[in-house]
């Protein structure tokens, strides 16, 4: 038997509850520390599956800038950050780039684009 | 100064020396820096009925420091919507274009006067004289650096503070090097941690001298916990070392006053310092201007409206008190722009009898500091406050005489998280006597 106890801090709020989860053959039995409902819903899918948001930059060919700031249009799979940051860091874009523009597509199999987060002119000339 | 401010404040004087024709212009508003602060006001005030406004802005485009905050968590009050720094900026600067604001960039301002003439210079336009009817201040903040910190040792390279080094990687796609230490625990510094190690460097630890962290709980958990990057809470940097480049940085454990205790020093190797140790309103133009400043928030001291002591002088966004989440500085900056063009348009109306705002018992400062319009189609008057300590469980309240103006609860205060209550503007008609106080309280004690 594979009993565990799991720790998170739940970031739903501004209080930062430690929450602890029993859990047992990956299956959660209890919830404890947290001091509302949210805390138990945010527990529950972090210990499940935790997902972020990944912030960071492209290479540009031509801007104004040499860098690109860009994001995952959606959460992903935490587990994949360090990788796509790899498939990111490996790309080129020529400007000018538009806000939304897709940088990589299906970053790391995970169905999620990464998008521009802002426009870049090309430098004049 | 940078060093091509300092060329181009050099040429600019070469420039009237050899007297040129200094530029004269007058405007209705002109806005300093064209932050979010800068193009909040200005996008307000053009929505209000003004029409001639300028922005000078010293960098190359718009945004301020927005742009190189590229992380995500921005917007979530004014825009419902979890935006990066520069999404939220390009909304804005969309915005003031669409409306035909005149926008001066690579323009730096030089001094504003008690009159509200404006001395601005760019290589293109040399020296610009501006005459205008109202000044919104909106330069920001700057980082405190090391030397206003004093930490003994050489003085190698590799010591940054947190935000260069952001702008660097972000923006310029530097790296400033490839093992760090950070010396700091606000939400800048945390970001910088985790950018960093996503970006492949080392860092070996975020050191805070306070007993507790000053960034968001999400940030210790999204920027350190998920690199297992160490946070070293009641520890600092006691000596830098290293020849040419940095080597290495000596730390201690401090008392609760702060001071080093001896024997508890270690050693980390690493070749960069990230300094994330304070921001500081940048108010060498309002001294210049002759405004009245407010000893805690570094700031000028401001009515509702966002004015200073020196009329149609206004301030708002980090030039006033520094924020942590930028929503607040739109907010602030479009009541800035508001007021602004209710004075230009001459229908704003002064209380005859204008109310002091005080903060008392674990509240650090209030903004405004006095209300003085009365003008009122507003319905809520924001008070923004800091606390200066953590408390759990505690009502935000705002009383006059035996008079509760507002109650507010709060889960959780902390000094690096500004908090807002509101006050029913009807409740300023009548009150018995011409004085505020906030307070935040323990909810036992109510
Ligand atoms: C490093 C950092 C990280 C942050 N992270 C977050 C976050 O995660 N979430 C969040 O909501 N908020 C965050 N903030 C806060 C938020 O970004 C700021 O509160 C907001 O950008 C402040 O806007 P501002 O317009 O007052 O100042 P700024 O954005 O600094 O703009 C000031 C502008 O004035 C210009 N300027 C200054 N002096 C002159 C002069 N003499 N002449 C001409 N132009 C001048 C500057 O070039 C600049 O463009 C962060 C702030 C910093 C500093
Ligand atoms: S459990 Fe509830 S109160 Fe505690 S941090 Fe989470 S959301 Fe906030």
């Amino acid at each position: 038997m594979s009993s565990d106890t799991v720790e998170i801090t739940c970031i739903a709020c501004p209080v930062g509850c430690d929450v602890s989860l029993e859990v047992d053959d990956g299956e959660i039995q209890s919830i404890e520390g947290n001091t509302c409902p949210r805390g138990a819903d945010y527990a529950k899918e972090e210990y499940r599956n935790p997902t972020r948001i990944l912030p960071t930059t492209a290479r540009v060919a031509g801007g104004v800038l040499p860098r690109v700031p860009v994001k995952s249009a959606e959460p992903m799979p935490k587990p994949e950050l360090e990788d796509a940051m790899a498939e990111i860091a490996a790309v080129e874009v020529d400007a000018p780039i538009e806000l939304g523009d897709v940088i990589v597509e299906n970053v790391c199999d995970t169905g999620v684009d990464i998008v521009a987060t802002r426009d870049l002119p090309a430098t004049e000339e | 100064m940078t060093e091509t401010e300092m060329e181009r404040a050099e040429s600019a004087q070469s420039a009237a020396e050899a007297e040129q024709a200094i530029r004269r212009e007058t405007h209705d508003l002109v806005v300093v820096g064209g932050g979010p602060a800068g193009l909040a006001a200005a996008q307000e005030a053009y929505d209000q009925g003004v029409e001639d406004i300028v922005i000078l802005e010293r960098d190359f485009e718009l945004g301020g420091i927005l742009q190189q905050c590229i992380h995500n968590g921005f917007g979530l009050h004014y825009f419902d919507e979890e935006l990066t720094g520069p999404e939220y900026a390009q909304e804005f600067i969309e915005n003031v274009a669409e409306r035909g604001v005149d926008i001066r960039l690579n323009t730096m301002v030089e001094e504003v006067t008690d009159e509200k003439i404006v001395y601005a210079v760019s290589e293109d336009d040399g020296l610009t004289e501006i005459d205008a009817e109202a000044v919104v201040l909106a330069m920001g903040c700057r980082e405190r650096t090391r030397e206003a910190l004093d930490i003994p040792g050489d003085r190698p390279a590799g010591v940054f503070t947190a935000g260069t080094a952001q702008r660097y990687i972000n923006m310029e796609g530097k790296m400033p090097g490839e093992k760090a230490v950070i010396l700091g625990s606000g939400d800048i510094g945390l970001i910088m941690a985790r950018r960093m190690y996503l970006e492949g460097a080392d860092v070996e630890a975020v050191l805070e001298i306070l007993p507790y962290t000053g960034g968001l709980t999400r940030n210790v958990v999204q920027c350190l916990e998920d690199f297992d990057i160490p946070l070293r809470t009641q520890q600092t940097i006691t000596e830098i070392y290293g020849d040419e480049r940095v080597e290495g940085v000596t730390v201690q454990e401090v008392d609760k006053d702060f001071e080093p205790i001896p024997g508890t020093e270690y050693d980390i190797e690493c070749d960069t310092v990230l300094l994330s140790v304070g921001l500081i309103p940048e108010n060498e133009l309002s001294e210049g201007a002759g405004v009245d400043m407010h000893a805690v928030t570094g700031g000028p001291v401001v009515d509702d409206g966002r004015e200073t002591s020196v009329d149609g002088i206004y301030a708002c966004g980090n030039v006033l008190h520094v924020h942590d989440l930028v929503d607040w500085v739109t907010e602030e900056s479009m009541i800035a722009g508001r007021s602004v063009a209710k004075q230009l348009q001459g229908d704003i109306e002064v209380r005859e009898d204008p109310i002091e705002i005080e903060s008392t018992g674990a509240v650090s400062y209030v903004v405004p500091e006095r209300i003085t319009k009365a003008d009122d189609d507003r319905e809520k008057l924001p008070l923004y406050l800091r606390v200066y300590a953590p408390m759990d469980e505690v009502f935000v309240t705002v009383e006059c005489g035996d008079e509760q103006l507002a109650r507010e609860f709060e889960r959780r205060a902390e000094p690096g998280e500004m908090i807002t209550v509101d006050i029913d503007t009807e409740a300023l008609a009548d009150l018995p006597e011409n004085r505020l106080t906030v307070d935040v309280v323990p909810k036992e004690e109510i």
